[in-house]
């Protein structure tokens, strides 16, 4: 019997790499002859661009290209992900803080820093908006052109799309109490230790282009079509990024590094600042106003809920964000009558993208406080108004979907104990107690490709990207346990779209259950092929033999995997190959074209305390409950649990971006723009895991990435309320707002609407 | 552009450099001696990433500049295992899950052990303190903390 290792913790796979300094992320790979990039931005966010003069750049010693608008094909090709409406280079127009309007490549960063300086553009700025408010004006200028959006009735406004979910009539639905009340999440932005990288370098009739994204092959594609190339001459390399969190989702200056390294006949690479970086990706604020029905019992009648999602002036994957991150907006209850309209909003603010639990913490917020609030109206408890609301397994809770995949009151219950809900509180205390749900992925398409070497060792090619999470490992994890192998001997190869097969992307917390799967059934091939090795051998019909976990089960005996695979092989050695293939396919009707693989489901609990003359908030315990179905690797569930539950406290505490007039950002960079430390943690962290093997991935298992995000806030500011009586609807929940609500208190007592 | 040669000894290894006079010790780290296990972030000493140590106290190799450090001794993250061994911080680093992305984790290690060089036995509380000026974004602060008082207590 050879060892188990699935749901054990050993280290991580290319853990060695990371330890030592060894590991090469995108900025520490050194190419001969390569360019330094600087990218020529405009102190302001929108402005109408009137010249570029390059000359003085050009002079600079060292400097090899300067190109702008003008030197790329006309009309300027566009992409996206979802609309194909960003410019490789801002053309005409800037729309927004860090919109590029030429870069600069020379044979140093000091001399590309440089050129970038002596980029002389002449600009006039214009009217821009930054805000839901200022965008819905009948008379704000438009982000986009509508020539941009043809047949499309919304082009001639700021509103990119609706998005309307829904079932039951909300407006028939008795409630004996309705609760409204309007909450706002602000931007915030990834800020990943590792600002975005990328590399570019004509390779012989291609092109070889380097990035730190989360889905290489996505990214080939839009090249390729950028480029006029077929998919075979772009390679893209994506080394492991240090840290993504769906910021390095979604091709951003891949296609004018690449454009600009085939005009200069040479490698060129564009390392971001950490301003830069806070320039090129972040989260949708949003504004989401809330309307719950209440049964005197508690029970939710119906939930209303519109969310104006502030997105940037470029879709990238933003609208997708919002109607995907809005739609289980009623939460995982059973509620008979829902009505969820949602909107993406352009402005003149740098493009949103995916960021860990795409777009559902924003209406979270809302939709839970909005509950707590209904559970104080009718002096029900917290938990136990959610208990009584909450969908069992099996409930068609969104009618039209997926039903309910775990024994959610099983986590809540879990989590109610942990934090001793029932146990007095000491003055001065709060506790809050909140839910989280997130739909996984909806398609996908995972391929992956094992090797067992002749030794019985193990190649895994699989499109994943390790970008923290440990993909790695799991993928490891499950072909060595598969296979029969120790797990030192496997090699997972990523991140190189020439020699790996297609993957889709690493999102949405999909690659366990998806490319964990294809990977399983790759394993599974080879496991028939040494069934069949095996009967040849022994002389036994293929029927009469199994393979489990490497185990070769004869009628007779057991054997190892490798005393099978040694004499089928034979005197020339070799090796066996199987390939996996996970899809998960569209469905077109569905809102969101596609039901969702599982649920992501967390609850989480917090204890604090307030500083009243501060308003500074100490969190001594926050526990975190995940169904994750089965743990691989528990030591890594852990590590992606407590990670996003101190995310989810950085946006619930801490972050936001702060605008000027003129639509800068004027906290960019690490001083003003402040994430959780080491000495802003929970006195107490308790992360748990619910395993019931009740997920479709391999063993059981489910995503789990982002749950843990998902329901801080709402479970933070639920603790406040009770320790100090102060409400809050805006995050962040720094000290001098808590400060304010406390000198607010008793004037607001009144604010939840009595309803019919 | 203004250069100076300046000699470092980096990792127990003396190298002479001829540096720029406005680079910084992290610019001449990567881009000079090519010893990119040091990482660049922030540019203002906030996030920790470029850590190093500087004659046994730890700097922010971003906003020291190069020609300061002439004469210095440089223990970067390359020198910490020896001979392909990882150093007890670094095994229990991977053992306690203080590694996810791995960005910050040179910085961290950096930090850590010069903590530990000047603390043997520190508190909880003083490593939270200590460890302070290293982000990690990916969360494992808990696990970092976990890992060093595990070296203190003679686990690894």
């Amino acid at each position: 019997m050879t060892t188990r290792l699935v749901g054990t913790s050993p280290n991580r796979v290319g853990g060695f790499g990371r330890v030592s300094g060894l590991q090469e992320y995108v900025a520490d790979i050194r190419i001969p002859d390569v360019l330094e990039a600087k990218l020529v931005t405009l102190d302001c966010a929108r402005a109408r661009i009137i010249s570029v003069d390059t000359s003085e750049a050009e002079q600079v010693p060292g400097v090899r290209l300067v190109m702008t608008a003008a030197d790329l094909p006309q009309p300027m090709p566009r992409f996206g992900p979802q609309l194909e409406d960003r410019p490789i280079i801002a053309v005409g127009e800037t729309k927004y803080h860090g919109d590029p309007v030429a870069i600069v490549a020379a044979e140093s960063k000091d001399a590309a820093a440089e050129g970038a300086r002596r980029v002389h553009v002449e600009y006039e700025e214009l009217p821009a908006v930054f805000t839901v408010a200022a965008a819905l004006d009948p008379a704000a200028p438009l982000v986009q052109d509508p020539s941009l959006r043809p047949n499309d009735r919304l082009a001639s406004t700021n509103v990119l799309r609706e998005h309307r979910v829904g079932w039951g009539d909300v407006d028939a639905t008795r409630a004996d109490l309705v609760v409204e009340n309007s909450y706002s999440f602000p931007i915030v932005t990834h800020f990943a230790i590792e600002p975005h990288a990328f590399m570019a370098a004509p390779d012989g009739d291609g092109i070889a282009v380097w990035s730190s994204i989360q889905h290489p092959n996505w990214l080939q594609k839009i090249l390729a079509k950028l480029l006029g190339l077929p998919l075979s001459k772009v390679r893209v390399y994506a080394p492991d990024p240090g840290g993504g969190f769906g910021g390095k989702q979604h091709t951003k200056y891949e296609p004018l590094v690449a454009f600009a390294a085939l005009q200069a006949g040479r490698p060129v690479r564009l390392i971001l600042s950490l301003e830069e970086s806070f320039q090129a990706a972040r989260r949708a604020a949003c504004e989401i106003n809330v309307r719950t029905g209440l049964l005197a019992d508690g029970r939710i009648s119906f939930q209303d809920v519109k969310a104006d999602y502030l997105i940037g002036a470029y879709t990238d994957i933003a609208d997708r964000v919002v109607g995907k991150g809005s739609y289980p907006a009623a939460g995982p209850y059973n509620v008979p009558a829902v009505r969820i309209y949602a909107r993406s909003i352009l402005s003149h603010t740098l493009p949103s993208t995916a960021f860990r639990g795409f777009g559902n913490p924003q209406v979270n917020w809302a939709v839970e406080s909005n509950l707590d609030e209904g559970a104080l109206a009718l002096g029900i408890d917290r938990l136990e108004i959610r208990l009584r609301n909450l969908a069992h397994k099996g409930d068609a809770f969104i009618p039209f979907d997926t039903p309910a995949d775990g024994d959610w009151d099983q986590t809540v219950r879990r989590a109610a104990d942990l934090i001793g809900w029932n146990r007095p509180l000491v003055p001065g205390r709060g506790r809050g107690i909140a839910v989280g749900i997130k739909s996984g992925p909806t398609t996908g398409l995972s391929y992956s490709t094992v090797r067992l070497l002749a030794d019985g060792s193990i190649v895994v090619l699989a499109g994943t990207s390790d970008m923290g999470q440990g993909a790695r490992t799991i993928l490891a994890q499950i072909a060595a346990e598969e296979l029969g192998a120790p797990l030192d001997a496997v090699t997972v190869v990523m991140g190189d779209t020439a020699i790996v097969p297609y993957d889709q992307q690493t999102s949405a917390s999909r690659s366990t259950v998806l490319m964990g799967n294809s990977v399983l059934m790759a394993c599974r091939s080879i496991q028939s092929q040494i069934r069949a090795m095996a009967a040849r051998l022994h002389g036994v019909e293929e029927s009469h033999i199994t393979v489990d976990r490497g185990v070769v089960k004869l009628p007779d005996r057991e054997l190892t995997i490798l005393e099978v695979l040694t004499p089928g092989l034979g005197r020339l050695g070799g090796e066996l190959t199987g390939n996996g293939e996970m899809r998960k396919d569209a469905e077109p009707d569905h809102p969101l074209s596609g039901a969702p693989a599982f649920f992501e489901f967390n609850c989480t609990a917090v204890e604090v305390e307030v500083d009243e003359g501060t308003g500074d908030l100490t969190i001594l315990r926050h526990v975190t409950v995940s169904d994750v179905g089965k743990a691989i690797n528990p030591l890594q569930v852990k590590m992606q649990d407590e990670g996003a539950a101190i995310q989810g406290l950085g946006h619930t505490l801490m972050e936001h971006y702060i605008f000027d007039e003129k639509g800068r950002i004027r906290n960019l960079g690490a001083i003003d723009y402040r994430i959780p430390t080491s000495m802003d943690l929970p006195v107490e962290m308790q992360s748990e895991t619910i395993e019931n093997g009740d997920g479709p991935g391999p063993y059981g298992s489910k995503g789990m990435s982002e749950g843990a995000l998902l329901c801080v806030a709402p479970a933070v500011a639920a603790a406040v309320r009770e320790a100090t009586g102060g409400v809050i609807r805006d995050l962040p929940l720094s000290p001098e707002r808590v400060w304010r609500a406390l000198q607010e208190r008793g004037e607001r007592s009144t604010d939840g609407r009595n309803g019919r | 552009m203004e250069t100076r040669s300046i000699k470092l000894v980096v990792n127990g290894r003396e190298r002479t450099v001829e540096v720029a006079v406005s680079h910084t010790l992290l610019d001449v780290l990567r881009d000079d001696l090519e010893l990119t296990g040091t990482k660049e972030c922030c540019l203002v000493g906030e996030c920790g990433a470029c850590t190093v140590m500087v004659d046994g106290r730890i700097v922010d190799s971003c906003l020291m500049l190069a020609v300061e450090a002439d004469g210095a001794e440089i223990l970067t993250v390359e020198g910490l295992a020896q001979d392909g061994q990882l150093s007890p911080l670094q095994q229990a680093f991977l053992d306690k899950g203080a590694v996810q992305c791995g960005f910050c984790t040179p910085g961290q290690l950096v930090a850590a052990q010069a903590l530990l060089a000047g603390n043997s036995n520190p508190s909880v509380e003083e490593i939270q303190e200590a460890m302070a000026g290293n982000l990690c974004r990916c969360g494992c602060y808990y696990q970092i903390t976990e890992a060093v008082l595990s070296v203190a207590e003679g686990e690894h």
